[in-house]
């Protein structure tokens, strides 16, 4: 049953998530930015704060209300909680090799835009933690470098919700249409101070909806993007995108989907050792090293590697895209390198752009 | 629990070349499935890290065959493993040499890459040719073996012999484009340097072997080998678990992309 | 003695002579075997003949100060000995010696020019057959100018 929650309501959303053992994650302003923290609160979310995004650019805005989820992607994505910077993956002393302990809390994440549902979706296919539970924030409002519509991402909520919620503010309130989406979150909903959703709540939430679809700062072109990746591989293109890379790594960094880990071993005096994976970036030289060097030197050789992987080739190794239409490659990019610019230079320079072969 | 390796011992170590030896290891206490040939596993020096290494031999009883060659810091400590230490596994990963159907064989190795070859020559099935390549005379592997494989075509050929060399100097593709083979009947397995691969595969489609009958044994930076690290991507493969061996009419236009 | 056709026609050297071109060839050939150890020429002698090798091995080799005579190349199964007869000065650039008991067919070069002079289709099947002997020579020994299975460390 859909209901509607006030500001009490969704604090007391987060009240309930905390008795019942959850970290609850949400969107806190921090350095200039919103970012992802624990919330003991709902006054720790970024009420009042938007953003400005755009190709190398991000910054964070006073907005003229009080709206709560009225920001587009940040700097981080959800994956740094399931998907940790660094993980001890194992340890071995004179007694033989242990499993290091998953100490991963039990999460609630809150305020999870549909772009990173997906991206949550995506990542689990991958790294085995625990099911969170999910609190969506249905997107009313999508910022410059957002397309998540081409990716089928958005703005509304897919799949894999616990609640969902979808922001509204008029001369009736500060109010949240809150859909349950498993029973777990009904359960949580029927805990919670609020009233029945009318159909004009239902309503007003779909419209807002379907009018951030077709609010989208970007779009990838309509092509079939796995073919049109797989029939560039010798695009003079890929040259020119080198030209203005970096190879920083950032893209992959802030990317919520981005999942490759290296293995680095340490060991202490005592002769113990450990293995830990960490974060990496294919946009490290080290990446691709085989004995005698790295196979993928060039620029234009990463950059390849990256957005064939994200658009192109995680279809054949998982049946999906890689890409959730979130733009936080193209605002954290410092060379402002836009993914929606570059695929649309690659569909006009391809004969293949349009068609599968 | 992936990532925990099996602990085995380094039952006896056989000195092959001047960088590359073989480890026998026996589990301490819990074993691993059984390897086929062609697949490989993670084997871990303490403290140094992991490298994938494919088995080169399969006795059946449960030890682990695996001949390294010094190139790197973890390989040169699996390589100077004496016997007694244990060395961390993981495995088996990756696909096995596709040997159903086969009527001959056809089996070509370039250095090294002799090693995940060498279970198919064990048991060979019907008509079977081999050939090897190596840098020198010094340099091949599992020679007292070699030179009595029964049932077996040999042919071994060093880039640079020396006085006491009688056998062949050359590159593969020589033997490779005068052998006698029958197109139609062919299966053939080549493993070693992608160069080496790439010339093999062409003079043996000059030859009539059609391309679906071709393998080839791929390698890419593989450090979790089970498809989560993504270092070991070719275009679309993960190679540590679509991979090591790959049919040529796939690995062809991977193969030809420069720094994929 | 001539070649016995047998001879001939499981070389894949020869798969694209015809039949009857593969005869000619024959015409101008002989068996012959060798002991390991015979010297077949040596550098700077006449070239009037070339081999191709049914068993064994032959290498070819060169005289360098301090290191002696260097073999650079294997000739086995199949494969084909001998190129200078076709160039001017029609001299041997290496030197060639039977590594392991061997059996070739010879050809007689003189013969075989005449031949392919006097019959145009049969020089043009020959040219082909080797310049594909070359080309796969030529790139063998490209490839082994990489050095392909040293140790990269």
């Amino acid at each position: 049953m859909n209901v509607v929650l006030g500001l009490d309501g969704l604090d007391a959303l987060v009240g309930v998530l905390r008795e019942e053992g959850h970290v609850v994650i949400g969107p806190v302003l921090r350095d200039d930015a919103i970012t992802l923290a624990e919330l003991s609160s709902a006054a720790d979310l970024p009420s009042g704060w938007g953003v400005e995004t755009g190709p190398g650019h991000y910054r964070v805005r006073e907005r003229e209300d009080a709206a709560v989820f009225g920001h587009s992607a940040g700097p981080q994505s959800w994956k740094r909680f399931l998907h940790p910077p660094r993980r001890t993956l194992v340890s071995s002393d004179s007694t033989g090799f242990h499993a290091a302990r998953d100490d991963t809390p039990d999460y609630a994440f809150l305020g999870v835009r549909p772009c990173d549902l997906a991206a949550i979706a995506k990542l689990r296919q991958i790294v085995a933690s625990k099911l969170p539970f999910v609190v969506a924030a249905q997107c009313t409002e999508p910022g410059e470098v957002c397309f998540c519509t081409s990716m089928g991402c958005g703005p509304g909520a897919g799949d894999g919700y616990d609640i969902a919620l979808t922001e509204r503010l008029d001369a009736d309130g500060h109010r949240f249409l809150a859909t349950p989406g498993t029973e777990a979150g009904a359960a949580v909903l029927d805990r919670l101070p609020g009233r029945v959703a009318t159909k004009q709540d239902v309503a007003l939430a779909e419209q807002d909806v379907a009018t951030a679809a077709r609010r989208m700062g970007r779009a990838l072109p309509e092509v079939d993007l796995r073919d049109l990746l797989a029939a560039n591989r010798d695009s003079a293109h890929w040259e020119a995108v080198a030209q203005r890379c970096l190879t920083c790594g950032n893209c992959t960094m802030v990317c919520p989907t981005c999942f490759c880990v290296s293995v680095e071993d340490t060991t202490d005096l005592d002769g113990n050792a450990e293995r830990a994976e960490r974060w990496a970036s294919c946009f490290e030289i080290d990446f691709s090293h085989l004995h005698g060097g790295a196979v993928r030197t060039s620029g234009a050789a990463r950059y390849r590697q990256w957005m064939t992987h994200k658009l192109g080739t995680w279809h054949d190794q998982f049946g999906t895209s890689g890409c959730v239409g979130c733009g936080r490659c193209i605002a954290w990019c410092p060379a402002g390198i836009d993914i929606t610019e570059e695929a649309a230079a690659l569909s006009q320079t391809t004969e293949h752009g349009g068609e599968r072969r | 629990m992936t990532w925990v390796p099996t602990p085995y011992r380094v039952a006896t170590r056989t000195v092959e070349t001047h960088d590359s030896a073989t480890l026998a290891l026996r589990p301490v206490a819990e074993s691993l499935p059984a390897f086929r040939p062609g697949q490989f596993a993670m084997l871990y020096a303490h403290g140094v890290g992991e490298v994938p290494i494919s088995v080169s031999a399969i006795p059946g009883d449960g030890t682990l065959v695996h001949t390294v060659r010094s190139v790197g810091a973890v390989s040169r400590a699996l390589h100077d493993a004496a016997p007694g230490t244990v060395i961390g596994v993981r495995g088996p990963f990756g696909t096995a040499w596709r040997l159903d159907d086969v009527e001959d064989l056809l089996v070509v190795a370039g250095g090294i890459g002799l090693a995940p070859l060498r279970p198919v020559l064990a048991h060979p099935s019907k008509r079977t040719v081999f050939i090897a390549g190596a840098r020198t005379p010094q340099d091949l592997l599992y020679t007292a073996e070699l030179s009595h494989l029964s049932g077996v075509d040999t042919v071994l050929t060093v880039d640079h012999g020396d006085h006491d060399w009688n056998g062949r100097i050359g590159f593969v593709t020589e033997p490779l484009a005068s052998i006698p083979l029958d197109p139609d009947r062919t299966t053939a397995l080549l493993c070693g340097p992608e160069p080496m691969m790439r010339f093999c595969a062409r003079t043996l489609l000059g030859r009539g072997v059609p391309a679906e009958r071709i393998q080839v044994s791929l390698e890419r930076n593989m450090q979790c080998g089970i498809g989560l690290c993504g270092h070991c991507q070719l275009g679309p493969l993960l190679l540590c678990r679509s991979g090591p061996v790959v049919g040529y009419p796939v690995a062809e236009p991977l193969l030809l992309t420069r720094e994929l | 003695m001539t070649t016995p056709m047998t001879g001939l026609d499981t070389l894949p050297l020869f798969t694209n002579l015809s039949h009857t071109q593969r005869a000619a060839v024959a015409g101008v050939s002989r068996i012959e075997t060798y002991e390991a150890g015979t010297r077949l020429f040596d550098e700077g002698g006449l070239a009037d003949q070339c081999w191709v090798v049914q068993t064994g091995c032959v290498t070819v080799d060169t005289v360098v100060p301090q290191r002696g005579r260097v073999a650079v190349q294997s000739i086995g199964p199949g494969e084909l000995l001998g190129w200078s007869w076709l160039v001017p000065p029609y001299r041997w650039h290496f030197g060639a010696t039977v590594v392991s008991p061997t059996r070739a067919v010879v050809v007689d070069t003189a013969a075989l020019r005449q031949l392919a002079g006097e019959d145009p289709a049969l020089g043009y099947q020959l040219s082909l057959v080797l310049l594909e002997a070359l080309l796969n020579r030529l790139q063998a020994t490209r490839i082994r100018l990489l050095d392909l299975y040293r140790n990269p460390s």
